[in-house]
């Protein structure tokens, strides 16, 4: 009987432990810095709260009227998150998505919840988005496989 | 197009000044009675049925059908502006690959090979009624909208590519990379298919698409975009004065894109 309390004691004192452990981590983790607009004069469409938990569904909810129905003009959409929450630094620097400082990133990261958003759409405001230096050689490809095109001239029956 | 606005104007020169002082006075009256917000959507050229008057909150509606029409006649050999302007306005990058990198636009050289009659002419997804690509689709990903654009939602899109498959034109590309630098109103991403939109976004603000843009501004004026449904409106003026061919009649896909001088 002794044994077993015995036993039973190592197992509580090892669980208090590992409590102490993971809290101490835990309070080692820094809570997320959110960027808060410039213009103080801006506000956001819904109160903070209410935004914190229920953003993902506002989004999801634009989302399917915008594709399906051409409904635009929406406040609760993506783009409008961007445009006021992502912004350059003090040294003119734009976060990406894989940075800590993004608005989104900061949050979902701490929160360890992946975001998917951003494989698709912008991750910052049009006006700092850079012009694909890309798209100059698409079109030299594209004069090229018309010249050779021209050049073989293959036919196509109507 | 030229000749419909002068049959307007000389009509116009016609009518007697009694009629005409009629009509000044009922656009006056009208001008006062209808709303501010009605008054902007009823200007000449939203009222044409060339571009969208649909308010911003308002859902798309099988009153309109969208569509373009092509004058291959007016389209030059080795004229990539409407390719160029597509490329720009959707951040399409090319990877130098040219069989796996993404084109909403290609030129296309069609021959005749008893005459040797060669035509140049934008092949871009053909927007069907009846479309393929919707069909095959097992997701409900691929689908065509109230107005007549056929679009991927990339959200539900599994990169299956049974649509590229489907589609008759080869409208369709499949994202192989990763994509960075996305512009704002083309969000677009690895694993998804795509193809061209109509610029839906232009278009849903009253616009047109970025190709038509283009090769209107160089002054080409091959390419016009405008609403099928509404006899007023520059396309189906000219589809019916000039008529207008589907590619592939024979597949009855009923195409918003038509071309004239095949």
């Amino acid at each position: 009987m002794t044994r077993f309390l015995r036993q039973f004691a190592v197992l509580v004192y090892a669980l208090i432990g590992f409590t102490l452990l993971s809290t101490s981590a835990l309070a080692e983790t820094p809570f997320p810095t959110i960027h808060e607009p410039s213009d103080e004069s801006k506000q956001c469409i819904h109160d903070e709260h209410e935004m914190r938990r229920n953003h993902m569904n506002y989004i999801l909810h634009e989302r399917d009227e915008t594709m399906h129905e051409g409904i635009r003009g929406e406040p609760e959409s993506l783009a409008n998150c961007i445009d006021c929450h992502v912004e350059p630094n003090e040294q003119g620097e734009i976060a990406g998505i894989d940075s800590k400082e993004h608005f989104c990133n900061g949050c979902h990261q701490y929160a360890s919840v992946q975001i998917d958003c951003f494989q698709c759409h912008a991750d910052r405001p049009q006006k700092f988005i850079k012009r694909s230096s890309h798209t100059s050689s698409l079109r030299n490809q594209l004069q090229q496989t018309l010249a050779a095109h021209d050049a073989s001239s293959e036919g196509v029956n109507q | 197009m030229k000749n419909s606005t002068a049959s307007k104007i000389k009509i116009t020169e016609e009518m007697n000044s009694s009629r005409r002082d009629f009509l000044s006075k009922a656009t006056v009256a009208g001008t006062i009675t209808i709303a501010p917000g009605v008054l902007l959507h009823s200007t000449s050229a939203a009222a044409s049925g060339n571009t969208s008057t649909k308010a911003d909150n308002e859902e798309v509606s099988i009153k309109n059908r969208w569509g373009m029409l092509i004058d291959t006649a007016r389209c030059a050999t080795g004229c990539t502006d409407c390719v160029d302007a597509c490329n720009e306005e959707n951040g399409l990058v090319g990877h130098g690959r040219p069989e796996t990198d993404t084109q909403y636009i290609r030129k296309v050289t069609l021959k005749e090979k008893s005459t040797g009659h060669e035509l140049s002419l934008p092949l871009m997804c053909q927007h069907c009624e009846t479309a393929p690509c919707v069909d095959v689709c097992p997701t409900g990903a691929s689908f065509v909208r109230a107005d007549g654009i056929a679009l991927v939602d990339k959200h539900i899109c599994i990169g299956c590519r049974y649509c590229m498959m489907a589609c008759p034109y080869k409208a369709r590309s499949f994202v192989h990379e990763d994509v960075e630098g996305q512009k704002l109103t083309a969000p677009r991403g690895k694993g998804t298919v795509e193809s061209c939109t109509m610029c839906v976004t232009r278009v849903d603000n009253g616009g047109i698409p970025a190709c038509v843009e283009a090769c209107t501004a160089e002054n080409h004026n091959a390419m016009i975009f405008g609403d099928l449904n509404n006899p007023n409106s520059d396309i189906s003026i000219s589809l019916k004065s000039h008529g207008g061919d589907q590619l592939r009649p024979d597949l009855k896909l009923n195409t918003g894109v038509r071309y004239q001088g095949l």
